[in-house]
């Protein structure tokens, strides 16, 4: 009904503001005119603000719906797919039974019964303290050592051929490595990390202070500038980005190796916990664990996504 | 008078994938203190390889150049560059990249307040006060190359290289600029190597004019003395015979001496 009458009253005003701007040149308007000219405005300073409120929404709506329905509707079709595997019956248990488990689990997962005991929550927490540890070890070491292979090229060409050897070995190859060094499950898990997670940031950092743009080093080497001023006001923020890329590459790869490592050293973890759950043959869980170890992954790899665009963004 | 730089018998040649390229031989040049010289020849003729020559970023495949009686082993703030690229570091701001050459020559003498005033100062010369905290990459390609002059002038250099360095700006801008480096000039009596292209600036601003041939294995072609005196005001000179004189003469080396690279560009 609305829209109706105000089509109409648009339709009648056009004739009538074109008068309106011959108006200065004949003075012969009369009133009525006039006061449908003032009625007109009113009724235009009132629709477009409507349709302005209402096409921003529907838009917003409209790219939330492009962005979200894709993975959506990825995610159905392999819960869909899993369903339709499972529905036969066999030792792999379907989605309805996976999360009836699951709600069971998440209940209370900081339950604690004793060291061989511990809900899920801490299982998780106790990997990521492990990943922690080792990959923070690894950044301590990795980025300054990545610096100087990139600044000095006699202690590259030294170093290179030692990472290129080293850098293909498996980590978990480390682990009796560690177990004897450290004669403990727990630290010889943590070095498996370390070793895991070095390779990345030495190697990006290395290719990124290479990859400083010569005018910049140009400008360096008129001014003189000290050797910490040339690493803090040039090639740190240079690097940053190449840093950054190594971080990212380091911590997925340490939260694979962390299953695997925790796996073959038991005690608490989401990878030990994994291992216990098919002693006990609770398929369900395992097929929990797989979805946490990935979901904490995913959130892993975004936060530092979204720490690489802040910090880049302040720094260029 | 006393000869400052000295240039003797300079070659730069190239390592590339298709072997050797040979960019400039046989350059022979003194400056003397005190003097402003322009560099000018085609694109490509090595104005920038020789710049980069006298202020040490590289070293020459023959010959040798010596700054002060010594020879210039490697760069150093006594010879500042004003780089044709501006090459300001996108994550200081402008006053932040002053700063940086203020404090590296004047930190071990003054305060923290004479190096930001100084700063200041050379920020204000080039009329950016009101850009001094902005990035790079939000001020105009002429307002970098701006600070990239601050930079260099700041550090109040005893030899001051630069490439192109009015190349981005506007007419009106670069006039300014011109008048401010002459000042400056006078004032500091540095050295002063300038390459351009523009043949109504070299004339204005030199004592010589150096004209280089084309490449490859360019050279030192005529050199022109600017017999003009000063302090020297565009608009007088405009009408002045010998300032015509001296712009013809370079033109006629540019455009009819050294124009087959006109010639392969058509
Ligand atoms: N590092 C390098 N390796 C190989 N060739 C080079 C190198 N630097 C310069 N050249 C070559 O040397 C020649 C001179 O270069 P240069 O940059 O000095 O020219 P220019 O006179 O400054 O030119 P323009 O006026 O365009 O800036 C060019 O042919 C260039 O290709
Ligand atoms: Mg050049």
């Amino acid at each position: 009904m609305s829209t109706l009458t105000i089509s109409g009253d648009l339709a009648g005003a056009l004739p009538v503001d074109r008068s309106t701007q011959n108006a200065p040149s004949g003075d012969c308007t009369s009133n009525p005119p006039a006061q449908a000219v003032k009625e007109t405005m009113m009724e235009k300073s009132a629709t477009p603000s409507a349709v302005e409120s209402g096409t921003p929404l529907a838009e917003h709506l409209n790219a939330l719906g492009r962005l979200v329905m894709p993975p959506v509707l990825g995610l159905l079709l392999l819960i869909g797919i899993w369903y339709v595997a499972t529905l036969s019956g066999g030792a792999i248990p379907g989605p309805v039974k996976v999360w009836d488990a699951a709600s069971v689990l998440f209940a209370d997962p900081f339950y604690n019964n004793g060291p061989n005991d511990l809900g899920i929550g801490w299982n998780v927490l106790a990997s990521l303290e492990r990943v922690g540890i080792g990959f923070g070890l690894a950044a301590l070491v990795g980025i300054p050592l990545g610096f100087m292979l990139g600044r000095f090229t006699f202690l590259a060409n030294m170093i290179n051929p030692i990472i290129s050897l080293l850098r293909p070995v498996s980590p978990l190859a480390w682990l009796p490595i560690g177990l004897l060094v450290f004669q403990k499950a727990d630290p010889a898990a943590t070095w498996t990390i370390f070793i895991c997670s070095i390779w990345p940031m030495i190697m990006n950092t290395a290719q990124g202070v290479q990859r400083v743009p010569q005018d910049y080093l140009n400008v360096a080497r008129v001014l003189d500038l000290s050797e910490w001023k040339v690493v803090t006001k040039i090639l740190f923020p240079a690097v940053l980005p190449y840093m950054l890329t190594g971080i990212r590459l380091s911590i997925g790869t340490a939260w694979l190796v962390i299953v695997a490592a925790e796996m073959l050293t038991g005690g608490v973890g989401i990878g030990f916990w994994v291992w216990d759950e098919w002693n006990n043959l609770k398929v369900e869980h395992i097929i929990i664990a797989i979805f946490i170890i990935g979901i904490v992954g995913l959130l892993l790899e975004q936060a530092l996504i979204l720490l690489a665009k802040k910090l880049t963004k302040e720094s260029s | 008078m006393e000869k400052f730089v000295q240039i003797e018998k300079v070659g730069q040649t190239f390592e590339t994938k298709k072997g050797k390229f040979v960019a400039l031989r046989d350059i022979d040049l003194t400056l003397r203190q005190g003097e402003f010289v322009a560099l000018i020849g085609h694109s490509g003729c090595g104005k920038s390889t020789l710049l980069n020559l006298i202020a040490g970023l590289t070293t020459p495949t023959t010959g040798v150049l010596l700054c002060d009686g010594r020879e210039i082993a490697g760069p150093g703030p006594e010879r500042a560059v004003v780089f044709q690229n501006h090459s300001l570091l996108p994550w200081l701001t402008c006053f932040e990249n002053v700063y940086l050459a203020v404090e590296r020559v004047f930190g071990q003498k003054e305060g923290k307040a004479k190096l930001k005033e100084r700063t200041a100062a050379a920020i204000s010369l080039v009329g950016l006060d009101h850009a001094s905290s902005k990035y790079p990459h939000e001020i105009s390609g002429g307002m970098k190359q701006r600070v990239g002059i601050a930079r260099a002038l700041s550090m109040e250099p005893k030899v001051l290289l630069m490439d192109e360095p009015f190349g981005a700006l506007d007419a009106l801008t670069r006039a300014k600029l011109q008048d401010e480096l002459m000042k400056i000039c006078e004032k500091t009596q540095a050295t002063v190597v300038m390459v351009t292209h523009d043949v109504d600036e070299a004339v204005l601003l030199s004592d010589r004019i150096v004209m280089m041939t084309n490449g490859p294995a360019a050279t030192i072609g005529e050199i022109l003395e600017v017999n003009l005196p000063r302090p020297r005001a565009r608009l007088e000179l405009a009408h002045d015979a010998a300032y015509i004189d001296c712009r013809a003469a370079v033109l006629k080396f540019l455009y009819e001496k050294q124009a087959h690279v006109e010639k392969i560009a058509a």
